[in-house]
């Protein structure tokens, strides 16, 4: 679609919901908001993108691909799952940066952030990969 | 906290996940597949020995108590279906290194069917009745891609039939679930069984119950639920129907064993009565189905349904011996079902159909394969001393000690019949001359096949069906397995116990309508 | 309120089964949709509803501040729309790569997978008419 007001909005927008999405994203910790939500917000962002520029726009701009991206927000899952083994606590047990337990910081970083991190990626990467089929016409 | 039952679903993921990310090198992804399907089987026999020798595993994910958090729970039945996973899984991936084409490994063939497997796996351990649901998707949704890998007009054709049963069935499960928790206020499959008994409007759990029993009676193709089996599972590669034959189906078996003994028996003679004739029914329809076709992989499809009947019965019949049948029917069934069609993936490679009519020739040309296929036709068929024997035997002696004729003459009529179709795939596939006229063996006929494929084609195979002689002439240890299984699904105090601790089955508290 | 809910669970479950009686698959998919809302809606409604309390923990307190709303339910359906939602891009994709090949989406029409049996009428050998 060849539009000056949509092409001009949408750079605008773009940033805008990208930056929204990450606040949701770090929100959700303790609040309402988190990774799944905020994803869809980027994920809404890029659509809107390729709407006005193009799918080629958009994966250049993306510079991975999404089917990696959700492969690797897995792995992080995966991962902060697996955090647990280090302090011999069950499967997806949360584990807390010492700083923040014994009180020196008040910055709660945890393997749940990376876990909802990981949520975010899968769910971008997925959506991005079915869209982008359908744009194309490549199914 | 052991970490035993969380594996079997960890190392799917981690295998499909790096299968991913190594997707450029074909040859690099199936070494991954191929190592991850032996971790997954070795996962799971460490967690049958434990089970084995320590009773029922639970354990609880990210340290939530039971009955809020997931609960993940091992007891016999559960560790043995792990086992069985593994192994086919195994077999698949060894038996795909030969039969599944670059392109196909390319689109992710291998990781795909790890993601499968994690599903399946996922399913059998869970004791949370919402995360069986999740892993039901999981397994759904990777069949869905395996189903359609590739993309033939066939496999497209079968695939919308798959894909809008099983999504019907997903959602009534789903609602099956809502109204479960608005009677029980709680999803823990244990502590469903403390619950249970305290709830007020009996009459209404009845109605879940039907609820679930149509839509596992979907996932597990049961009469007269069953026609997208048939209309879908010839259409992918044969590695992928054979890990859907000897899986998929079975999962839907073990979720109605588990939850029509762990959860609704509290109106055995109503809700077990309708899975007797739903038994009954699917038995002779498969069956009959089965006689009408004349494609390899139809027939064998067929079959699956009517063994699926054999399965229900057990659980039917709701007495110890009939479910050691029905664990001994299920452990012995997917074993000989995946490896029929592996066999008849082999026959078409060396005879270019699947056709009865279109092929032949093949028990001279390749003596070893005639006889890879006569031990689980055999064995299905139920002639001793095969695995299937035994299954059968139980089952029948369970029909017979409360008094079933009616099933019993239905399930020994239904195994006459298979023979009828097991000797139709001999005669036509192995006896008769090639119809061409040209002698399809391995190394010299028109369709050759290399030998390291050939090898790689029979070797799990072989290993397959020497599985089902060892289980039929020391069919002791199993018996055992299917003895200690049922009696747990009997009496789930041992279950209820580990998942929600010693004392959970004390006086029941009146919080049954936690609401 | 349960009863609003109620009835619209009714009609929808009553649209959808319209929808899927239809031959054509993309009614089909139309009707699951409308399916996967109902049960979400069921779900919903069959775990209690309470108006205007969200279950959020005030600060500094470890216990929610009197009645609050049941988040569970609300729990299960987010996971299950996030499912039906993958679930149903897939069967969309689905119908619509079907009818690219296919050249239908009459289900009726779909026989590639498995032909129509040829009729019983023995066909002498050899003389192949145009039939």
């Amino acid at each position: 679609m060849d539009s000056l007001i949509l092409k001009t909005g949408t750079r605008l927008l773009t940033a805008l919901m990208l930056v929204f999405s990450i606040f949701l994203l770090f929100r959700g910790h303790n609040e309402p908001g988190g990774g799944f939500i905020g994803s869809l917000v980027a994920t809404t962002a890029f659509c809107l993108y390729a709407i006005a520029f193009g799918v080629t726009e958009v994966r250049k701009a993306l510079v991975i691909d999404p089917k990696i991206l959700s492969i690797v927000g897995l792995a992080l899952s995966l991962l902060a799952g697996l955090m647990a083994i280090v302090q011999g606590d069950m499967f997806l047990t949360g584990v807390w940066s010492p700083a923040y337990v014994d009180g020196s910081s008040a910055l709660p970083l945890s393997s749940v952030l990376v876990f909802d991190v990981g949520v975010y990626l899968v769910v971008m990467g997925a959506v991005l990969t079915v869209v982008f089929a359908i744009e194309e016409d490549k199914l | 906290m052991s970490w035993l039952p969380a594996w079997p679903i960890l190392i799917p993921i981690v295998t499909a996940i790096i299968g991913f990310l190594v997707g450029r090198s074909p040859g690099l992804q199936r070494a991954v597949s191929v190592a991850g399907a032996g971790l997954l089987l070795v996962a799971g026999v460490a967690l049958m020995a434990d089970v084995w020798s320590n009773g029922i595993v639970a354990t609880q994910m990210g340290s939530w108590p039971a009955p809020f958090g997931i609960t993940l729970v091992a007891d016999h039945l559960s560790a043995v279906m792990v086992v069985i996973t593994g192994i086919t899984g195994l077999a698949v991936v060894v038996y795909g290194l030969a039969d599944i084409d670059r392109e196909r490994v390319r689109f992710g063939f291998h990781p795909m069917l790890h993601f499968l497997l994690c599903g399946v796996c996922g399913a059998f351990l869970t004791g949370d009745i919402f995360n069986l649901y999740v892993w039901f998707e999981v397994m759904l949704i990777s069949s869905f891609a395996l189903l359609v890998l590739g993309g033939d007009k066939e496999q497209l054709d079968g695939a919308v039939k798959y894909v809008a049963l099983n999504l019907i069935s997903t959602v009534l499960f789903l609602s099956a679930i809502g109204l479960l928790y608005g009677l029980t206020g709680t999803l823990n499959m244990a502590d469903l069984h403390r619950v249970i008994p305290t709830v007020e409007n009996q009459g209404l759990l009845t109605a879940v119950a039907v609820m679930f029993i149509v839509a596992f009676g979907i996932k597990s193709a049961v009469f007269p639920l069953f026609f997208w089996l048939p209309a879908s599972y010839h259409t992918p590669p044969v590695a992928i129907a054979a890990v859907f034959s000897g899986l998929l189906t079975k999962v839907g078996v073990y979720a109605l064993i588990r939850t029509f003994t762990l959860i609704f028996t509290h109106d055995t003679g109503y809700t077990h009565t309708i899975l007797l004739w739903i038994a009954g029914l699917t038995m002779v329809t498969g069956v009959l189905g089965a006689a009408a076709q004349n494609e390899m992989r139809r027939i064998l499809s067929f079959h699956i349904i009517s063994q699926i009947g054999y399965m229900v019965m057990g659980l039917a019949l709701y007495t110890p011996l009939g479910l050691v049948g029905s664990v001994f029917y299920l452990v012995h069934h997917i074993i000989v079902k995946a490896n029929l069609f592996l066999v008849s993936g082999v026959a078409n490679r060396l005879t270019g159909s699947f056709e009865l009519k279109k092929i032949g020739g093949l028990y001279k040309s390749a003596p070893f394969l005639a006889l890879l296929f006569l031990i689980p036709a055999f064995s299905l068929a139920g002639f001793p001393p095969l695995s299937g024997f035994w299954a059968k035997l139980v089952l029948i002696r369970a029909g017979l000690e409360i008094e079933s004729w009616w099933i019993v003459a239905t399930a020994l009529i239904v195994g006459l019949l298979t023979i009828y179709s097991m000797t139709k795939i001999w005669g036509q596939v192995f006896w008769e001359p090639h119809p061409q006229g040209f002698d399809p063996s391995p190394d010299k006929g028109p369709l050759k096949v290399s030998r390291r494929d050939y090898l790689l084609l029979t070797a799990p195979i072989a290993v397959m069906a020497l599985m089902t002689v060892i289980i039929g002439l020391f069919a002791g240890p199993f018996y055992e397995l299917a003895e200690r299984s049922a009696a747990e699904l009997l009496d789930p105090t041992a279950y209820v116990a580990a998942v929600l601790g010693p004392d959970a089955l004390g006086p029941t508290v009146a919080e049954g309508a936690a609401r | 309120m349960e009863t609003v809910l109620a009835v619209t669970v009714g009609v929808l479950v009553a649209a959808t089964v319209y929808l899927m009686l239809s031959r054509n698959l993309v009614k089909f998919v139309f009707g699951l949709m409308l399916l996967s809302n109902a049960a979400n809606l069921t779900i919903f409604s069959a775990g209690g509803l309470i108006r205007g309390e969200p279950p959020l923990v005030p600060e500094g307190s470890y216990v929610p501040d009197g009645v609050v709303a049941n988040a569970l339910p609300q729990a299960l359906i987010l996971t299950a729309i996030v499912i039906s939602f993958g679930l149903l891009a897939f069967a969309l994709v689905l119908a619509y790569r079907a009818y690219q090949e296919l050249g239908t989406v009459d289900t009726d029409e779909m026989r590639i997978a498995e032909p129509r049996p040829e009729p019983r009428t023995p066909a002498p050998a050899g003389k192949g008419t145009a039939a």
